[in-house]
């Protein structure tokens, strides 16, 4: 039962992955957190951190590390990984396969064109649903978080940098 | 229909014209995955000077076209450009080997990860390096919003679209995916009835 839920809910975010990273955190977050309840807001958090300094694709490290904690196994891993990047497969091969019928198709640029700006949306959408007060415990969070931000803005710090950065000011204050 | 025929055909030329290993993909993408933090679009650069300027498999032209298909359909970026970069190598089983290769590491580090991470966690240690990490996170994810809304060609007029999506999906926890529908949906709707303006 388990199982099949992973793969239902991992095919779902891969299908409906669209813009990139980001833009897909809001549905696994919605599908994992809210609704199934397999992970924390903290834990969630914890693992976007984690898939920022590790090599990857966010969504593939998501499937990786909740199958397993899910399931206590690596089936479940595998078969959350697997599910998540079927769509990519299937649809991949079939616009490469038939390349210029879909670049050509009016209907579908129109779909997509649609879609464009409602992924800006969902990136802060992700951004909403983890200001909660499992990631925001004093104020000392909310100093690190507008530091983070100015310096992600206006200074374009490497992700990778700032979470080191952050890190470090957490084991020197808490 | 001729003209798909000879896209094909073309495209089968292409194929077999290029000199790409089965097991020299693998390893390229294997490379590429373990190599690249950040997903897709970390990925982008380093697979132009593998794959286009080192080893002569595409050129520039091509690896575009792949590249605008790869970022505007559904599932991960960095699975759909293995996917098409592999099967416009060497056919099908260059696109199986080339996604195993990209997902192979990841999976790897991860799984590591999760079986370690879960009993780490209660350390204080590294409780007190995450509750410091935890609201960078939420920045690091806020910071691109406006970079993103410009390069979607976002104007006051279409700006209730991205602030609506934030609020129902934000706020009133709305499933995504609906709201995804909706806006193909719309795209749909927009362009049938410009059209209809047009004629």
């Amino acid at each position: 039962m388990i199982y099949w839920q992973l793969f239902i809910t991992y095919l779902k975010i891969g299908f409906f992955n669209f813009g990139g990273g980001y833009a897909m955190l809001s549905l696994i977050e919605h599908e994992m957190v809210l609704k199934h309840q397999w992970v924390s807001h903290a834990e969630f958090t914890d693992m976007v951190a984690i898939s920022q300094v590790t090599p990857g694709p966010i969504g593939i490290n998501m499937a990786t590390y909740v199958g397993y904690t899910v399931t206590g196994n690596v089936w479940g891993s595998m078969l959350a990984t697997f599910a998540v990047s079927l769509p990519s497969l299937v649809v991949m091969y079939a616009i490469v396969r038939f390349i210029q019928a879909f670049r050509q198709n009016k209907w579908i640029s129109a779909a997509f064109d649609g879609i464009k700006p409602v992924t800006v949306g969902l990136v802060g959408s992700a951004a909403i649903l983890l200001m909660n007060e499992q990631n925001f415990s004093d104020y000392i969070s909310l100093i690190i978080f507008g530091c983070s931000f100015l310096l992600s803005w206006v200074f374009k710090v490497h992700p990778i940098l700032l979470i080191v950065l952050a890190g470090l000011t957490g084991l020197l204050v808490y | 229909m001729d003209r798909g025929l000879c896209q094909r055909q073309e495209m089968d030329r292409k194929e077999t014209g290029i000199k790409a290993g089965l097991s020299e993909l693998f390893f390229t993408f294997l490379k590429l995955g373990a190599f690249t933090i950040g997903g897709g679009y970390a990925m982008i650069p380093l697979i132009e000077k593998e794959l286009i300027d080192k080893k002569g498999w595409f050129d520039r032209e091509e690896f575009l076209e792949l590249l605008a298909l790869a970022q505007s359909a559904p599932g991960i970026i960095a699975m759909n450009i293995a996917v098409s970069v592999g099967y416009k190598a060497r056919g099908k089983s260059g696109m199986y080997l080339a996604s195993l290769g990209a997902v192979l590491p990841s999976f790897l580090i991860i799984l590591l990860i999760a079986s370690v991470f879960t009993s780490f966690r209660d350390n204080p240690v590294v409780e007190s390096i995450f509750k410091g990490v935890r609201p960078a996170v939420v920045a690091l994810i806020a910071a691109p919003i406006f970079r993103l809304a410009k390069s979607a060609h976002i104007t006051l007029k279409t700006m209730f679209i991205p602030i609506g999506t934030a609020i129902l999906v934000g706020f009133l926890g709305v499933n995504p995916v609906w709201i995804i529908l909706l806006g193909a949906i719309g795209g749909i709707v927009w362009f049938s009835i410009a059209k209809r303006k047009q004629t």
